[in-house]
This record gives C-alpha cells, structure tokens and sequence, in this order.
C-alpha cells in the first residue's frame, strides 16, 4: 500500500504515479470529520457550539421572508423546510432540464429567486446564500449522498478528469493527495479524503461559512493553479465529482472543518 | 440591529449543581489590523465586553481584545442556586450591543 510506505519512497511514488490513480474503495470512504481532533468533533456535535448554526438562523429568517417583485417567501412555495428540503442536499448538484447541465444548491437557490421571487440573486460567498444554503443542507443531515441520476453521468466524468489532471506551478492533481496520500499529513494537518459531505462548512481557518466552491479554490490556490470562476461549469463538474465519490457518505452539513 | 446568539444553558438543575452555561454570537470581531483591498485599513469593530448576570446578580465577566476569533464563543459554569433567569449582555465598538436570556428551574 502507498499509503504505509516510508516518506522517500511515498515521495517518489507520487510524482512517479500515472495521472489516472486508484479511486478509494466504497468499504473505505470516510467523512473528513473523522481526520478532525477531538475538539473540534465536539464544536460540530453540538449545536450550540457550531459556529455553522449561526448562519443557519439567517437562513431560517430568509426561507421565511417574503421578498421581490412577487411579494413570495420560499415558503410560499415550498411549505416547511423541515419537510419539503429533506434529502435535498444529499443529491445536488442536480441535473436541470431546461439547461441541460448540473447546477448547485447554490445556484438553485438563485434560479428560484429569480425566476419565482423577481429578486436579485444572492452574490456568491454572501452570508444570505451561505446561510440559507446552510438552512437547506441542515434538513438533510444524516441522509446519504446520491447524485446516481443517469444524465448527470458525462458532467461527472468531466469532473474526474479534472481531478486526476495535474494543475499549477506545483503540478499535482486532487487525485495525488486525496486518492493516494489520504490518511497522511500535509505540513502536521492530516490529508482528509476530500468530501464534500458537510458544506457549507464553518471552516475555523476562514472564521466563517464557506462552499464547496469557495474549498476547491482554496486547494488550487495551493497548487498554484489558476481559480475557476464561482458558478463555473468547471466548479460544479468538480463537485458534482466530489459528490458521486461520496456516494452514501451521510450529509453533516454545516460541518465544522479546521 | 439585533446579532445571531446561541445559548445552552439546561432548562432544569438541582440546588448546589455545577452547570455549564455555553453562549456563541455572530460578530466579525475584526481586528483593526487587516487592510482592505484598496490598501485602506479597516477599522477595529469587536466586541469588548461580556457580562452574565444570574437573577440580576453578575455572575461571570469577560473583557475581549482584538486576537478573539470571529463568532465568539464562550463556556463558564456556575452553581445552580435559585430559578429564575440568567442574562447575558455584550457590548462593542460601533455602539454594538446584544442581550439574550434563558429561563432556569433549580429544584
């Protein structure tokens, strides 16, 4: 296993290693929750002490408010979020019909308060959006992931290929830590398998809410790679990726991540 | 502008108990030393004070300083001793202010 070798030889391997790596047996996926220390384990199990919950109240407030043109809350439409979101979060990004390709819950949440409400869209990143992102993913806790829909396949096969591509100044895919090196540490901080099971997650290290998106541009900032948009097809082919190699992995969103 | 707070304090104790009291409030808690993108310093805007006060009388204080993270969080204990109600109140910059509270029964 590569995994168990001393560090030359791991080091070795790595850049040795051909673009396309093993994938991570479903018997093995884990939560990055369980790379996490204690106490940080126990700010996510306790909603009182999960940062993550805050922004959760302003989506509360917001899936409650009616706003735009048309006067309509999403609860105008869409009833109680307790009962109407569940699941909801554990199968996005998710294929549109009229559009043709996947979007996020992100993007999702904008369609509907552009078209439904006659409202501006939430800027990406803003605490509205992460919050009542936060407020829909809540309803799916504990719930597995499944993005098995069969139109979503060729957008996810596009975003395993950009996963196993190499990328930036560094010049190593998603693939080479995340695939082969999990398990391992990175600078003192464990390589977690990289799911994206909690978002948005209250990130200690940003002392804030953040997406999926805002996550995977941070590790390509790492790579030296240069940052797909917010809203790219890219983005979203990446998570819709991420999402399908978490298949059955339980929502914990808002997660708590160092 | 009223700011998001969570607060756990368990609703029913005996007398003479040790409970834990846990308060968490949305805040920036920015520094004063960051600069934004243009270059211009942001000004300090954190909160300074915390006070709890258990059936009016205060109980626990704490002065914050600008190293204190965003959403800051706070855990102490204190002996149940009578029911009533425990008061938390924050103060800061900008005239900043936010109170909560939480009922607690002591058999």
């Amino acid at each position: 296993m590569i995994r168990h070798m001393p560090v030359a030889a791991l080091l070795a391997a790595a850049f040795a290693l051909p673009a396309l790596a093993a994938e991570i047996a479903p018997a093995e996926r884990k939560s990055d929750y369980e790379f996490m220390g204690p106490q940080t384990r126990a700010m996510q199990d306790d909603d009182t002490a999960n940062p993550g919950m805050l922004g959760v109240l302003d989506g509360e407030a917001l899936w409650n408010a009616r706003v735009g043109a048309t006067g309509k809350s999403c609860a105008d439409c869409h009833g109680d979020a307790r009962e109407s979101m569940k699941g909801v979060a554990a199968r996005y990004p998710a294929f549109d019909p009229a559009l043709g390709r996947p979007i996020d819950l992100e993007e999702r949440i904008n369609q509907s308060r552009v078209e439904q409400q006659k409202a501006a869209p939430f800027r990406f990143e803003s605490n509205e959006l992460l919050g009542l992102t936060a407020y829909i993913a809540l309803q799916s806790r504990g719930i597995p992931i499944d993005v098995s829909d069969e139109r979503l396949k060729p957008f996810i096969e596009a975003g395993r290929e950009i996963f196993n591509r190499r990328q930036g100044q560094i010049n190593l895919s998603c693939a080479q830590c995340h695939n082969d090196n999990w398990g391992q540490k990175l600078a003192g901080a464990p390589i977690p398998q990289g799911h994206p099971n909690g978002y948005p997650v209250y990130r200690l290290e940003w002392q804030s809410l953040g997406s999926l998106q805002r996550r995977l541009r941070n590790c390509l900032s790492g790579l030296r790679a240069e940052l797909y948009p917010f809203g790219s097809s890219e983005n979203v082919d990446l998570e819709l990726y991420l999402m399908s190699r978490a298949q059955g992995l339980k929502i914990e969103a808002p997660a708590v991540r160092p | 502008m009223t700011a998001r707070t969570l607060i756990n304090v368990p609703a029913k104790a005996r007398r003479g108990e040790v409970i834990e009291i846990k308060t968490l409030i949305a805040h920036p808690m920015e520094t004063g030393y960051r600069v934004g993108l243009g270059g211009e310093l942001i000004p300090r805007n954190i909160i300074t004070t915390f006070v709890c006060n258990y059936n009016g009388e205060e109980i626990f204080r704490a002065d914050f300083a600008r190293a204190i993270a965003a959403n800051p969080y706070l855990t102490f204990f204190t002996t149940a001793t009578a029911s009533g109600t425990i008061a938390f109140q924050w103060t800061g910059d900008n005239g900043f202010s936010a109170s909560e509270e939480a009922p607690i029964t002591v058999e």
